[in-house]
């Protein structure tokens, strides 16, 4: 009934991005008239109505990653020109408490994808020391499949992240950051390398970081390939030498994380934009995206779009408008979509009708049952085989899984068997309400959030595109009756 | 079995209606209490309400500091806790029994079967109770249906994995898979494609390996680790290929190893020796104690009929805890083989042929009257209990002969004070020390038990041991400070670097191995070792840090009972040597026309020397005391009936005495109790220490030179120390397999 409804509005909103499609760098608030929220989905009454009601087309000067494509010098020198390390000194000298506060006041949310305010994720590390080190922990461990943000921010700004880091560092009272990154990531690890070589030789870390008189180190750690080395808990096991499985919640990693000392694990670009935020001030960070969902965002666009991308924009950009105005549009035109994954592969993926007219923010997402997660949006058209490539997500997954708790062991390699069935219709109809059981007997019973993970991306399945799964088990149903009547 | 018996009351409306009493508390479906877990009173219906709920397994709890005590709901009973508890403590405190498999309370928290999910109120997810900490007024909810779900989902796919061999498993009856997946699984699988399997390891001739029934719970790699001390065991690979293996091929080399077969959860690791032979229910548990070293073990003795078919730890947290060592649990099988039947008489042409009791006992005691009272001369085995060594005493004194002893207690030992010869602090007070020094001993060999308490120590307090003997096997970190006497004397004239740590110590323990009970100089190495007790302060009124490590189950109780002459030197003018079961005793210098007496259960080294053999019962199969090296006497249970025509040993004296006209004054256990009872009144006081007294001053200083020879290990292999591991083929096994050469 729902794709009935929206079946008019689809049609108005596609009518008004053809008349408007041709304007791209004048329209960045022509949109104003369209709700930020969809009509059918109901979701939870919306925050209170922002003075700005449309978001989206971010301004050159208000860019973060001014060299995200690597036309320019990644190295100190460009990254200098570019604002990098200017007055770095003077926002150490202002404090731990003052970079809190002001990360507060950004509203910066964790990019790694859950999406914890940073502010308050820092403000969590102990103020006073009792004789443990404190550290903080990079997560460059970029695994979710497509997520490629964070190695623009690396091999093209590598001293964004570098600056962020002490920053963050005397933010959360940190002697030294450990940067764990992906052992895939060659390039991205040898331009880091390079840049902190720079930095180090610049004296804008080590010792006496930037001249401010706090000693600060960095140190590049790189992990061996393992997507669950990604989990923070993980993380800092295999950052310790140990067999990548997460840790016991609690004790959360502030009280005991790497080596049992204070430890705050954050992303990549959460890190990155910190100096930036700092520098242009919490309000002007706070001017963009909705309320509680502020700043701008490195989305990775991949899939059937004309122009895949990785592109910084205004968060609560719909999604539509992000596609049409970065990715040259879905791959045969709007109406070829088929399903969207807003969040890297671990959240459900969005039919059409969604798409529509869906915010790309955490609690406009969230209310449509999906989740903003790494901003990796994976674009499927018609062409697809959607059962397909869940199911190769449910592959990904039990390949992934550590293996460690019960319910994500068995239950996602359990998930990809009956997926590669369903693919092939080879199925009872039962089976699709079994799958379904089984995913909420994996979801939040496990150790750490793979088993989440894992599971949300066929809910999302079963949620829209169950007719789908039930053609193809009558299909073969009937194919083998024939078959059986024929032999 | 609590759950079993709950899940059978639950889910079998047949079975149901032959209880006597009908369920009456039906909504509470996972409780349980301690009196459950009797066989009696297991079928009681649970009281209504209020529910006074006994707490699971009869947990205690102990709140040293009131003030820390917090208070915590369990399903709506309010239970007063200490800190830092976590919520499944509070929960069987509570008397609700949460179902677990990797979660084990001698081991660290690894959280990973997620068998143990409750509900807390105001927690989004289902928390692990294992690992949670109770947070003062935490609302801990067990038996709602979100828990119910998360286990029933959880137990799914635990058995998704898991072959249905439980009638061709060793763990059938005794599985927690099995008896959780009564209570708290789905009644029907809905998995139907192909099951995992993986190949079995090899770790050794005692651990059967099905690695396809593994539900990686890990408890068997943290018992590895963290108690035996050896980093054999691991985990490899990831996700639904993980397997519990040794990381390379090699076998488990621990003396503990057998401890992982009872902490396995499922039939993943059973008893290799066990493999097929019974099933548990076939079983008669017989509660009793472990004589194959000084430590006493509580074991229970599991048999069939007229056979023991395996031996299994019991809990002693003052003495074993919950483990045993391999040679303890696979030695019985020696008590089947190169058992002695009937008395025999060895006849001229040097062959022993069967006789009667009465032929047999006749001729001893004709010999006995033909020699010189001083050339009678007795010893007693190690294995001998207190109530033979009491009438072998009392038997030879009555002849006339003084010389009575007991193997390995060595020349004249000085059994004049208890604490001398005892290991005063405790098996447990070692866990209060915060240095050790071990002088000639290697706890690992020579008491397994106290090794692993050793350990603990060291792993959770990081006390320093030294020691001084033969290079040997540590499992936790040493000093090796050298190898003979020399380096004692230094640390007595504090030139030696470890003073300072034994000074600083607040607890500081020295333990002298009773290796050196053998020595000629060993008043002088015990002289020395009690001037370095003085120097550090290790004896106080509060703290008694001296002690002996004795190595067999008879020492203790001999030297109670004054079995102190010295064998070596009447050996020589022997001419009627009584062994009761001493096959360790040199006997080359016994004069040739000695009449030698063998009394004992198997055909071992000095059955080659014996003129008479004279069977008697293993510990297996009669009651006796024991006094273990600690002090702590205990009482050894008949499991099984005797073999052939064996008797037991204070039985055969008795009537030995008889014929030999010196009648002893008793004919019952009690009254061979009664004469004890005037000599060693401590051996009566069952399963207590008598609290050692201090001793330092009162003994007269020591003449002696200590001689520059360094200590020599006192146990060669471990495996096979006595005449019972000795005729254990599963013990030759491992002496050939594991044994460090």
């Amino acid at each position: 009934m729902a794709p009935l409804k929206n079946l008019s509005s689809v049609y108005r909103a596609e009518l008004v991005h053809r008349f408007k499609g041709c304007g791209l760098t004048s329209a960045s608030r022509s949109f104003s008239t369209q709700a930020p929220t969809t009509g059918n989905i109901q979701p939870p009454p919306p925050p209170p109505p922002p003075e700005k009601t449309h978001f989206g087309g971010l301004k050159d000067e208000d860019r973060i990653f001014t060299n995200l494509y690597g036309i320019h010098d990644p190295f100190l020198k460009g990254a200098m020109k570019r604002g990098d390390w200017y007055k770095t000194k003077d926002m150490v000298l202002k404090g731990s408490d003052w970079i809190v506060n002001e990360m507060k006041k950004s509203g910066l949310r964790g990019r790694g994808g859950a999406g914890f305010p940073s502010g308050l994720k820092w403000s969590f590390m102990p103020k006073v020391s009792d004789g443990r080190p404190s550290y903080l922990v990079v997560n460059a461990d970029e695994s979710e499949p497509g997520t490629c943000k964070d190695r623009e921010i690396m091999r093209h700004d590598p001293h964004k992240l570098l600056e962020g880091c002490l920053i963050a560092g005397v933010g959360m009272r940190a002697t030294a950051a450990y940067i764990y990154i992906r052992g895939e990531y060659v390039n991205e690890r040898l331009n880091l390398e390079k840049a902190r070589k720079e930095a180090y030789q610049a004296g804008l870390l080590g010792k006496n970081a930037c001249g401010s008189g706090y000693d600060f180190d960095v140190h590049i750690h790189y992990g061996a390939g393992a997507y669950i080395c990604g989990e923070e808990t993980a993380l800092l096991e295999s950052l310790e030498g140990k067999q990548g499985k997460p840790r016991l919640k609690p004790p959360f990693p502030a009280n005991a994380g790497l080596y049992g000392c204070p430890t705050t694990v954050t992303n990549v670009e959460t890190v990155a934009v910190s100096p930036t935020i700092l520098r242009r001030g919490p309000e002007w960070f706070a001017s963009f995206g909705r309320k509680n969902n502020s700043g701008t965002k490195l989305f990775c666009i991949s899939g059937h779009v004309n122009k895949p991308c990785t592109v910084e924009e205004e968060m609560s950009i719909p999604l539509k408008e992000l596609l049409e105005r970065h990715c040259g549009g879905v791959r045969g035109g709007w109406d070829n979509l088929l399903a969207v994954i807003p969040g890297g592969s671990s959240v459900p993926l969005l039919p059409k009708h969604i798409c529509d007219d869906v915010l790309m923010d955490y609690d406009a997402l969230k209310a449509v049952q999906s989740g903003l997660g790494t901003a990796a949006v994976v674009v499927m058209d018609k062409s697809t085989d959607v059962v397909d490539a869940i199911a190769r997500l449910s592959y990904f997954y039990k390949h992934e899984s550590c293996g460690q708790c019960t319910p994500c062991r068995e239950g996602t390699g359990w998930l990809w068997m009956i997926m590669e069935r369903l693919k092939v219709g080879n199925a009872k109809l039962e089976e699709i309400d079994m799958l379904q059981e089984v995913t909420k007997q994996i979801e939040g019973h496990t150790i750490c959030a793979l088993g989440d993970a894992a599971a949300w991306p066929v809910q999302g399945l079963l949620r829209h595109f169950r007719p789908e799964l039930e053609r193809r088990i009558k299909e073969r149903a009937q194919q083998e009756l024939l078959e059986a009547a024929a032999a | 079995m609590g759950f079993l018996l709950h899940a059978l009351r639950r889910s079998k409306p047949l079975l149901r209606s032959h209880l006597p009493h009908p369920p009456s508390n039906a909504l509470r479906w996972i409780s349980s209490s301690a009196a459950l877990h009797g066989p009696a009173s297991s079928l009681d219906p649970a009281p209504v309400d209020p529910p006074p709920k006994a707490p699971v397994g009869g947990a205690r709890v102990h709140i040293p500091n009131p003030e820390d005590a917090i208070e915590v709901f369990v399903d709506g009973y309010p239970v007063k806790i200490p800190k830092g508890m976590t919520v499944l403590q509070a929960c069987e405190l509570a008397g609700v029994d949460i179902p677990r498999f990797c979660y084990h309370s001698r081991l660290s928290i690894a959280g990973n079967c997620r068998m143990c999910l409750v509900e807390v109120e105001k927690s989004p997810k289902p928390v692990a109770s294992c690992a949670m900490p109770a947070l003062p007024g935490m609302k801990i909810k067990t038996n709602t249906p979100v828990a119910k779900k998360a286990r029933e989902g959880v137990m799914e796919f635990l058995l998704m994995n898991h072959p249905l061999d439980c009638p061709i498993c060793d763990q059938g009856g005794e599985c927690d898979l099995q008896d959780q997946s009564m209570a708290f699984g789905a009644d029907r699988g809905r998995f139907t494609e192909m099951k995992r399997s993986v190949v079995d390891k090899n770790l050794g001739p005692l651990v059967k390996t099905v690695m396809t029934r593994c539900i990686q719970c890990t408890r068997c790699v943290r018992f590895a680790t963290e108690i035996a001390g050896v980093q054999d065991l691991g985990i490899l690979g990831r996700g639904s290929g993980e397997e519990i293996g040794t990381y390379v091929e090699k076998l488990m080399t621990s003396e503990l190893s057998g401890n992982v077969i009872d902490i396995c959860p499922v039939g993943a690791l059973t008893s290799k020796p066990f493999a097929f032979k019974a099933r548990n229910w076939e079983l008669k548990g017989t509660e009793t104690i472990d004589v194959t070293d000084a430590v006493g073990s509580n074991i229970r003795i599991d048999s069939r009929g007229p056979e023991v078919m395996r031996i299994v730890p019991r809990l002693n947290e003052d003495i074993n805890e919950e483990w045993i060592s391999d040679k303890t649990r696979f030695c019985y099988d020696g008590l089947k083989r190169q058992r002695l039947n009937d008395p025999m008489i060895r006849g001229p042409d040097g062959r022993f042929k069967a006789v009667t009791w009465r032929d047999a006992l006749a001729v001893v005691a004709e010999v006995a009257h033909q020699v010189k009272r001083e050339e009678i001369v007795g010893i007693s085995g190690k294995l001998s209990d207190a109530e033979s060594m009491m009438a072998l005493k009392d038997f030879l004194n009555k002849m006339g002969s003084d010389n009575v002893a007991c193997e390995g207690n060595g020349v004249s030992p000085n059994a004049d004070l208890r604490p001398n010869y005892l290991l005063n602090t405790n098996i447990a007070g070692l866990e209060n020390a915060d240095a050790f020094l071990l002088v000639g001993t290697q706890p690992r060999v020579e008491a397994p038990m106290v090794n692993a308490r050793i350990r603990k120590t060291v792993r959770a307090t990081q006390a320093k041991v030294a020691y001084i003997g033969p290079p040997t096997d540590f499992n936790y970190d040493h000093q090796h400070l050298g190898t003979g006497p020399s380096t004692l004397l230094e640390i007595a004239e504090g030139r030696h670097a470890f003073c300072s740590t034994l000074k600083s110590a607040k607890n500081p323990v020295i333990i002298v191995g009773a290796g050196i009970f053998e020595r000629e100089d060993k008043d002088a190495i015990l002289s020395v070792v009690e001037t370095i007790a003085k120097l550090n302060n290790v004896v106080r009124s509060d703290w008694n840090g001296l002690n002996v490590l004795l190595l067999n189950a008879a020492q203790a109780a001999a030297l109670d009972l004054g079995l102190v002459s010295n064998p070596n030197e009447s050996i020589q003018s022997a001419k009627f040597l009584y062994l009761m079961g001493a096959d360790d005793v040199n006997l080359e210098k016994l004069p040739d026309d000695a009449f030698v007496v063998y009394q004992g259960h198997h055909g071992d080294k000095s059955v080659y020397r014996a003129n008479v053999i004279l069977p008697s019962s293993a510990f297996s199969e009669k009651e006796g005391t024991y006094e273990n090296t600690e002090g702590c006497s205990q009482w050894t249970v008949p499991a099984v009936p005797t073999v052939g025509d064996a008797r037991d040993d204070w039985k055969i004296i008795r009537a030995l005495s008889e014929v030999a006209g010196f009648c002893l004054p008793y004919d019952t256990l009690t009254g061979v109790r009664a004469r004890i009872k005037t000599v060693a009144p401590n051996l009566l006081n069952v399963d207590d220490r008598e609290p050692s007294t201090v001793t330092l001053d009162m003994k007269p200083s020591c003449g002696q030179q200590m001689s520059p020879e360094p200590f020599r290990a006192a146990v060669e292999n471990f495996y096979m120390t006595d005449s019972i591991s000795r005729a254990s083929k599963i013990m030759a096994q491992c002496s050939s397999i594991l044994s460090k050469k």
